[in-house]
């Protein structure tokens, strides 16, 4: 749903020129430094990239998934690490808060997260848990007015820098499925939780993750999300719909971006005495690369329009997610391909876009999560 | 002090630009448009004012079609309290322009007007310099840094071979340079509320400016494909070419 297309195309220019004319001539020296430049992170909290998807109420721009979802798309014309930073304050580590957090939780934690003044982080994975998320084994155990956290959080997105996280723990021992698991707002700054060193990761280099260890960690129990135990995991699925859609939108714009640099890439570069873009062998694939860019946009959109109505789509998201997350490694490797040699080396954007992609059909649930999700759901509506 | 700063609609700076097959004019279809960028930095320089407690008020206006006024919102979203939208479809030429922001500054009664130096469509680089004459204000143009000294600016001018600096009294028309400063982007969120800011609607008619063309445009053509550089081996050859070849130099 789009309350307002002028006031729409306002935020999507002043975004997307925002992305051409400060992140894309930084993508570089954010690989290099592995780190968002400073001040470059200062513009994006100024601008209001971390309040995205928060209600005006609480200091946000309150979008709905259909404007989310374009802006998601120019975004993702620029490295993926850039929106990583203010990813989690618009996604995983807000949505729980915002969606099941009672009223002094929310205003607590939500306006600052709004402004960026706040970084968050979602704790759920862990060495022994990924995919199967439900059989975590971090434990917060009651104790007074506290809850003691004992366990290892892995993989944790902008977890080195990050103020506030949502933490899935077992409240319930004796339950080892999902109904024994609470959210808990845990501050940065309290005594046990200790954060691992950075990993060393394939590609996205600027965005961050690593191990977060709580160590007879003290949260008190009024940080529960919700106030209630056993709601945690109930919480983590409910914003997973909005996240692979905007996943999948990102997908989308990162789609298009290599589209772009290989079009621009086939129109200068001469072959047998023609551009190649004249060669029909490269013509195929920036087709191919182009079609399918545009297959994920129509998808996404018309489930973000789905989501807005209240329809329930997370089968759809899930088959936007599967789709767009495979179509832009597909369109990656394409983009490398009509560079040539020139594609496999690092002074050209595809070349790191060609890292940067692999992560999609890993987080916010792999392709094949995605896969079972469809077709669980395809199976339950019919029987 | 009240500061009014005219702004335009153009194509956006990163558009190619093409030419109608008929050669009419230039292509309009389906091209994405934004403001003018020596606007942009007028509106910056105004912005500025307000957030340093010189200025009380900033009052953007622009000439144009109903779609002009995604441009008053971009000021608005930038900054300034409200808007003026003259609307017109007609081909509106410097001169009308100036008569109607003349009109404009009669009714607002600003200390000080800032345009850009010239819009990137056209180039004219004229409607500042008629606008001081029809007001008979003073006028600083292609402003390169400005400061407000109580009733008096000191405006500093790039010109031919060097700096010129100009002392004017308010109230005053200023157009700006490219360097004068870097524009920022708008918070996301000042767009959303740039919508409640107050936009009043008037016509030429309303403004009593006849706005009839005085120009009549013939064709519009690309400009020559550039053909590829040699180099030369020596001064010699260079002047020779130059004189013998590109007929430059006698």
């Amino acid at each position: 749903m789009i309350r307002d297309p002028e006031l729409l195309s306002q935020l999507l220019d002043t975004i997307s020129r925002f992305v051409r004319e400060r992140l894309i001539p930084n993508e570089e020296r954010l690989a290099e430094e592995d780190a968002v430049p400073p001040e470059l992170l200062e513009e994006m909290k100024e601008m209001g990239l971390f309040g995205l998807s928060i209600p005006e109420e609480y200091g946000g721009l309150g979008l709905t998934m259909e404007e989310e979802a374009l802006v998601a798309m120019e975004i993702g014309k620029t490295s993926p690490a850039f929106r990583s930073v203010f990813g989690t304050n618009n996604g995983i580590g807000a949505q729980g808060i915002l969606i099941d957090g009672t009223q002094e939780q929310k205003a607590k934690y939500v306006p600052r997260l709004a402004t960026g003044e706040i970084l968050s982080s979602f704790c759920l994975t862990e060495p022994d848990s990924g995919s199967d998320a439900a059989s975590l084994r971090t434990t917060a155990i009651r104790d007074g007015d506290h809850y003691i956290l004992n366990g290892t959080k892995r993989y944790i997105t902008n977890g080195p820098e990050a103020d506030l996280f949502t933490v899935m723990a077992r409240t319930d021992p004796a339950n080892k499925g999902a109904g024994g698991i609470s959210a808990f707002i845990v501050q940065g700054d309290t005594p046990g939780l200790i954060r691992g060193p950075a990993d060393n990761k394939m590609g996205q280099k600027g965005a961050h993750t690593c191990d977060i260890i709580f160590d007879n960690c003290r949260v008190p129990a009024e940080n529960i999300i919700g106030g209630k135990e056993g709601q945690g995991f109930k919480t983590a699925m409910k914003v997973l719909d909005r996240g692979r859609l905007h996943i999948s939108a990102v997908c989308v714009g990162v789609a298009d971006r290599l589209v772009e640099e290989s079009l621009h890439y086939a129109m200068e570069r001469k072959q047998f005495g023609a551009m190649l873009a004249d060669h029909q062998l490269i013509q195929a694939m920036l087709a191919d690369s182009k079609t399918e860019a545009y297959a994920g946009y129509a998808m996404v959109m018309d489930a973000a329009r789905r989501k807005d109505t209240g329809e329930n789509v997370s089968t759809l998201a899930s088959c936007c997610k599967l789709f767009c997350a495979e179509m832009v490694g597909r369109v990656a490797d394409r983009a490398v391909q009509v560079h040539g040699g020139a594609g496999y080396m690092a002074e050209y954007a595809v070349e790191r876009f060609y890292r940067d992609v692999r992560l999609f059909r890993i987080y916010e649930g792999t392709t094949q999560i995605q896969q079972l999700v469809v077709a669980r759901n395809m199976v339950r509506e019919a029987s | 002090m009240k500061v009014l700063v005219a702004v335009k609609r153009v194509i956006d700076y990163n558009v190619k630009i093409r030419v109608k097959p008929d050669h009419s004019d230039v292509d309009l279809t389906n091209v994405k448009m934004a403001m003018n960028p020596f606007c942009e930095i007028a509106v910056e320089e105004a912005v500025r004012l307000k957030e340093k407690g010189v200025a009380t008020e900033v009052v953007v206006v622009t000439i144009g079609p109903k779609a002009a006024q995604e441009q008053l919102r971009t000021a608005l979203a930038l900054g300034a309290d409200r808007a003026i939208h003259v609307q017109t479809d007609e081909r509106v030429e410097s001169l009308a322009v100036a008569k109607l922001l003349a009109k404009v500054v009669e009714e607002e009664q600003p200390s000080l007007v800032r345009l850009g130096k010239q819009a990137i469509d056209t180039d004219n680089n004229q409607t500042g310099q008629l606008l001081a004459a029809l007001t008979g204000l003073a006028q600083g143009t292609v402003a390169s840094e400005v400061v407000v000294d109580g009733d008096t600016l000191q405006v500093t001018r790039e010109i031919d071979g060097g700096l010129q600096t100009l002392e004017l009294s308010l109230p005053a028309i200023v157009t700006a340079d490219l360097r004068l400063n870097e524009p920022r982007y708008a918070k996301l969120p000042d767009i959303m509320k740039a919508k409640k800011k107050p936009m009043d609607v008037k016509t030429p008619e309303d403004l009593g400016v006849e706005t009839a063309s005085r120009v009549s445009l013939v064709k519009v053509e690309s400009p020559a494909e550039r053909k590829g550089g040699i180099k030369v081996g020596s001064v010699d050859e260079l002047v020779d070419k130059l004189k013998n070849e590109a007929k430059v130099i006698s």
